[in-house]
């Protein structure tokens, strides 16, 4: 397969200004990130792609995403006011699919969280549908493959 | 024997810690108390452990525990349902690791013997050595006695348990209202969440039916809903209450209005749920389905809690498993309609994951305000915990039943009674 450093470049320069930009809390500036039909996506089901048709651990569209935010942001939920901090780690970026309208992408991601002293760990594999824009991109779908989606987790108030 | 006496006596001592009113905070923390709950609330008691739509078909199976006892529930090729220890009868090892799925046989690893959905034993490896020592016939899976209700299966290790009708008595009638909302359609699971919390089983128990937490833990949920829907769930000064059902059930109405779904269908149709009026048009569905389906996809307007660990909970089923003295996993069923419209069901789940599970708008605050129960329960070398809260405001209801505010505690002094009750019967040989 022919590579294309060029892009890989790019978008693996985009998945980590996302990831920073929600490791240090900057939501507005990531709601800035996604086109109007992007849709944030945390299954229950590894196999299964019917994101619509079943139940997900977060399907967030506009709406959805733009209020996570404020419960994270406006002080009233003491579940998120109890986060102290996460640090994701990236690696393993590879392009799918490199077309001019959309960039498919995936990466292995482990993010750990600190709560209430407590270290907690997330490994996951993302999955990024990126719509070109203007030199850069925009978010038209990420999904978050938790390796234990379908186990018994901890509440999250957090955005993977 | 010593084993026994100290066992009687856990029992004994946990019974005492339960008063009208209050609870010793030791119900939450102390280890022996939690083993000798296994035996008496769990081992002893009707637990719910599934519906009968996630076994739809012959060779459909689901995994579930009682305490912490494995147990299988399938359906044969005949379309009965089974509900069976996992456990093999050679030398013990689980014969089936899936959550669900379908399956023509549970067949052990170790040493290969397969059982059918019926849980018979039809083959094993190399059975001329058994010649003489045993029939296949006498070694099937270990069954346990099952019973069901509007599709909810309990069941139960203790064969001379009063049946479940009789269990379930008072409840009856608020199950029968919470099914009517498949919206004309049999309801059916559609996924489930998973999450678990450190903290004590009792402390989520309690929880169903405690509207008094509502708007202070759940206010940034409230804040994200549009002023509608937002007035909906401002039901602590309403007419909602309480009701003791008997046997540790309760009913916690929150939205009297919501507690019939298929009355008031003349009602005009709520503005955020015109997409979905919409949507059930285009699927060619009259004006009077569409209004039925619309009512149904609000989910019901009361809590219906059922002792030891199910409830119907508005729009879906809290099902919680204790796994140590503190810590609990908790399963938010979600549930549909069999055959209903594809934007139906799409709108439960969506509904759903609005609020429920480990990444909802509610599930994270609930679970930070439990966890923080757990380690204040560590406080002091004795506590209570009250549950006394409109006890000197009671009435009774049309059914008989003691009756409180909808933010009083006489859900959670139902279910203490329940416990003491069946702790204090201790075990018995």
């Amino acid at each position: 397969m022919k590579s294309n450093t060029q892009l890989l470049a790019q978008v693996t320069e985009f998945l980590s200004y996302e990831a920073d930009l929600l490791d240090h809390k900057s939501y507005q500036e990531w709601l800035n990130l996604w086109t109007d039909s992007g849709l944030y996506i945390v299954p229950t089901d590894l196999n299964e792609t019917d994101y619509l048709n079943t139940l997900n651990l977060a399907l967030d569209d506009a709406d959805m995403r733009r209020m996570r935010i404020a419960r994270l942001e406006n002080g009233e939920s003491v579940s998120a006011n109890s986060v102290g901090s996460t640090v994701r780690m990236m690696s393993r970026v590879r392009i799918l699919e490199g077309g001019d309208q959309l960039v498919i992408a995936r990466c292995a991601q482990t993010l750990n969280e600190l709560r209430h002293g407590k270290l907690v760990t997330y490994p996951a594999n993302v999955e990024f549908h990126l719509k070109p824009v203007d030199g850069g991109f925009k978010i038209e779908q990420k999904v978050v493959k938790l390796l234990h989606a379908d186990g018994f987790l901890r509440t999250v108030s957090f955005i993977f | 024997m010593s084993e026994l006496i100290t066992s009687d006596s856990t029992c004994q001592r946990a019974a005492a810690m339960v008063e009208e009113g209050r609870v010793n905070k030791a119900l939450y923390s102390d280890p022996e108390i939690f083993e000798a709950e296994l035996d008496q609330v769990f081992n002893n008691n009707w637990v719910f452990i599934g519906h009968e739509s996630e076994v739809p078909e012959a060779g459909s199976f689901k995994t579930a525990f009682i305490g912490r006892q494995p147990v299988i529930m399938s359906r044969d090729r005949k379309m009965n349902v089974h509900v069976l220890q996992n456990r093999c009868r050679h030398r013990g090892a689980t014969v089936c690791e899936g959550r669900k799925g379908k399956t023509k046989a549970f067949t052990c690893p170790y040493h290969g013997w397969g059982y059918g959905l019926d849980g018979s034993l039809r083959a094993l490896p190399k059975p001329e050595e058994y010649e003489g020592v045993f029939n296949k016939e006498e070694m099937p899976l270990e069954s346990l006695r099952w019973e069901s209700y509007q599709g909810m299966v309990f069941a139960t290790f203790n064969p001379n348990i009063m049946p479940l009708e009789e269990f379930l008595g008072g409840a009856r009638k608020w199950i029968d209202l919470f099914m009517k909302q498949g919206g004309g359609y049999p309801v059916k699971v559609l996924g489930e969440h998973r999450f678990n919390f450190p903290g004590n089983w009792k402390i989520q128990l309690e929880n169903t039916t405690d509207a008094y937490h509502f708007p202070i833990v759940h206010k940034s949920f409230v804040s994200s809903l549009d002023e509608a829907t937002a007035d909906i769930f401002d039901f602590l000064d309403g007419e909602g209450f309480v009701e003791d059902l008997g046997n540790g059930h309760s009913v916690m109405v929150m939205i009297p209005e919501l507690v019939d779904l298929e009355a008031d269908l003349d009602q005009p149709i709520p503005e955020r749920f015109n997409e979905l009026a919409q949507a059930l048009r285009n699927e060619g569905k009259s004006e009077d389905e569409v209004k039925k389906l619309v009512r149904a996809a609000h989910g019901t307007g009361f809590n219906l809690n059922l002792f030891p660990n199910v409830s119907c909970s508005m729009a879906f089923f809290r099902v919680l498993r204790p796994v140590s003295v503190g810590e609990t996993e908790i399963q938010h069923v979600a549930l549909g309609g069999e055959g209903a419209p594809v934007a139906f069901n799409q709108k439960r789940m969506r509904l759903h994951e609005h609020f429920q599970g480990p990444m909802g708008f509610g599930t994270p605050d609930d679970g930070e305000a439990w966890e923080r129960v757990q380690k204040g329960a560590m406080a002091g070398n004795d506590g209570w915990i009250l549950v006394n809260r409109g006890q000197g405001k009671l009435r009774t209801s049309v059914d008989g039943n003691p009756q409180g505010a909808v933010c009083s505690e006489t859900g959670m002094r139902g279910a203490y009674r329940q416990y003491k009750k069946v702790m204090a019967a201790g075990r018995s040989e």
